[in-house]
């Protein structure tokens, strides 16, 4: 059913999805406030680019400046009472919201009675909707071991001494896209998806539309060498391998390409040493894995493209 | 005092007449200095940080002098994390977000209203559910220290988020932050951490499949899980893989509740303060927070410089 308004008030107003529903605002909003940080800088970076004289003198920031006037400030009190302010903020902040809104508490843990859906908190959620793409070990292990990794690795691949210290799309636009892609598409929105849109059994409900207790998910899905009419177990092994090695190949040449689209990206891409280039293209490899297999699991109902005795992928 | 000597010899009025001229006099002269005293102290009262007490603690004079004004952060403890002073355009909430301080200060809330629950939760299976409702109904204010507890929690993850993204945006992990780019990082899954470490302390419906839903995934680590990949190659089953560490057993249990306590109560808060510690005096031993820094041109760029970097870095937006 259909417009089922009160269902998605429910589920909004639970009362641990409200950081959700703050995350919405708040990450959209400072999205938007780095970038008009960036834009401003860039109007700025194009005025000195120009003007060579201009970029002698200026004192290189988009704020007012005159000569004279202190570079420093006191950290007490200008920056003491800003800090004050913000606890004092943050603090009346958390009270009314601790006053206004009970934390959960469900009935007793019961192993033998279990919750439909059952959901893990709401900071993991990415992690569980990738269940459905992948086996636990890679959404529930390698995943979480890759992002932390990969977050770990970025200072230490990326060339790019630009835009050190202040904001500015235009001096990085390929470590902006790339992060921006990995923290909002691939991150909050499974994490909105995991709240908003899966129901019980962990099946896709639009908002609005009731949850269906009973609905059961008829879709088959195939592994990649069954479409291919595959039935030997060994070729089907062989085929899956080579079609994560093609896509390997494919999507790193992908990258490549894409790392040598202007000018100042292939400048960057020469100061790489090789090390370099190989954990970054690994790394956006496994990052392209996720949306790839969940194309070729949603549009293609794909559930393994290499399936071992071992493990599946 | 021989007067007293003299009590039983009976001369009582000379005695007492001696007794009360001495008194009068003494209260005479105490009169005037106890009063005089008395009144200059009040006075002085009017500048509290000119009393023994204040300078004990203080140290500095507080007045608006340069000098007075980076004394009273370099000479107090809780502030000396930050510089005496800082580039004009550092306090730009445009710039900074304030994310950072506000993860620490809700760190900070956390620990105080953590400590205070821990007076009313025991972690044992049965008692732990009845603790809450306790808390709810009977502890005066036991409700709003939860809640604060929970909230809190939550408005800490986000804040540590938009805190990587601020940082990230700003470019502020490039050289020489690359480092401390690394322990915000720990510092971010420390923080997931403890919030699901917490998350099954309640022991209802809800922490428990939460927890049951994620230890799950540590059943399918490769190698070390019985489900994962190569697990029952190496002799992995339910009872000896990396789930069973974790629970204390092969269901979440009384055991995964007393180890999900520790880990979130004593073990991770301890390590994130080490790891906090490290990340606070590495952002001004890098020279400060990194900016806003003047931009820098295209044309600007030199090659990479190999070898050796200045250990201590000024801060940025000094000569």
């Amino acid at each position: 059913m259909w417009g089922d308004w009160h269902q998605l008030w429910q589920i909004v107003s639970v009362p641990d999805n409200v950081p959700i529903v703050a995350l919405l605002f708040l990450v959209p909003f400072y999205t938007w406030y780095g970038f008009r940080e960036a834009f401003k800088h860039d109007r700025l970076i194009a005025q000195l680019e120009t003007d060579p004289a201009m970029a002698k003198t200026h004192h290189r920031k988009p704020y007012p400046f005159k000569t004279g006037w202190e570079r420093e400030l006191h950290v007490w009190p200008y920056l003491m009472r800003i800090e004050f302010l913000a606890a004092v903020i943050l603090t009346v902040l958390l009270m009314v919201w601790s006053i206004t809104l009970n934390a959960p508490l469900e009935e007793p843990a019961n192993p033998n009675l279990t919750m439909n859906p059952s959901k893990a908190p709401w900071y993991f959620l990415g992690l569980q909707e990738m269940l459905v793409y992948f086996d636990p070990w890679i959404a529930g292990v390698v995943m979480p071991t890759l992002i932390i990794i990969g977050l770990m690795a970025i200072p230490y691949i990326d060339a790019n001494p630009l835009g050190n210290g202040y904001y500015t799309y235009k001096q990085r636009k390929f470590s902006i896209w790339t992060f921006l892609i990995g923290f909002l598409a691939l991150w909050c929105v499974m994490i909105v998806i995991g709240t908003f849109i899966r129901g019980p059994g962990w099946m896709w409900f639009w908002p609005t539309q009731t949850w269906d207790h009973n609905r059961l998910d008829f879709a088959v899905n195939r592994n990649l060498h069954e479409i291919f009419g595959i039935e030997n177990r060994w070729v089907a092994m062989g085929f899956g391998a080579t079609v994560v090695g093609l896509f390997f190949v494919v999507s790193g040449y992908l990258m490549h390409r894409l790392c040598m689209v202007t000018e100042f990206s292939r400048k960057i891409y020469q100061r790489m040493t090789l090390l370099q280039i190989i954990t970054l293209h690994t790394l956006l490899i496994l990052m392209l894995s996720l949306p790839a297999k969940m194309a070729a699991r949603l549009l293609f109902r794909i559930k393994y493209v290499l399936v071992t005795p071992w493990f599946n992928i | 005092m021989p007067e007293e000597n003299d009590k039983g010899a009976g001369k009582p009025t000379g005695l007492l007449g001696t007794v009360k001229e001495t008194v009068k006099g003494d209260l005479a002269g105490l009169k005037g200095v106890l009063v005089e005293k008395g009144k200059e102290e009040l006075a002085a009262l009017k500048e509290p940080e000119k009393t023994q007490l204040f300078r004990s603690i203080f140290r500095v004079k507080r007045d608006e002098t340069p000098r007075s004004r980076a004394l009273s952060v370099l000479t107090n403890v809780f502030f000396h994390l930050h510089p005496a002073k800082i580039n004009r355009d550092a306090v730009r909430y445009s710039y900074t977000w304030g994310m950072g301080g506000m993860s620490f200060y809700l760190f900070l809330v956390l620990t105080i209203t953590g400590v205070l629950l821990m007076f009313y939760y025991h972690p044992t299976k049965g008692q732990a559910y009845r603790d809450i409702l306790y808390l709810h109904h009977d502890v005066p204010f036991g409700q709003l220290l939860r809640n604060m507890h929970r909230w809190g929690a939550h408005l800490m993850i986000i804040a540590v988020w938009l805190h990587m993204l601020r940082v990230f945006l700003t470019g502020s992990y490039k050289r020489p932050r690359e480092f401390n780019w690394c322990v915000g990082v720990i510092l971010m899954v420390l923080t997931l951490l403890l919030s699901f470490t917490g998350y099954l302390l309640p022991d209802d419906q809800l922490g428990f499949w939460a927890v049951t839903v994620g230890t799950n995934m540590a059943r399918a680590t490769p190698l070390l899980g019985h489900e994962g990949p190569f697990g029952a190659q190496l002799g992995m089953t339910a009872f000896n893989d990396v789930r069973f560490a974790l629970l204390g057993g092969s269901i979440v249990d009384a055991n995964a509740l007393l180890r999900a306590y520790i880990w979130h109560c004593i073990a991770i808060p301890l390590i994130a303060s080490v790891f906090m510690g490290v990340h606070f005096w590495r952002v001004r031993k890098d020279g400060g927070i990194s900016g806003p820094a003047p931009v820098m041109l295209e044309s600007e760029m030199k090659e990479e410089k190999k070898g050796p970097r200045p250990v201590i870095l000024r801060p940025s937006g000094t000569r």
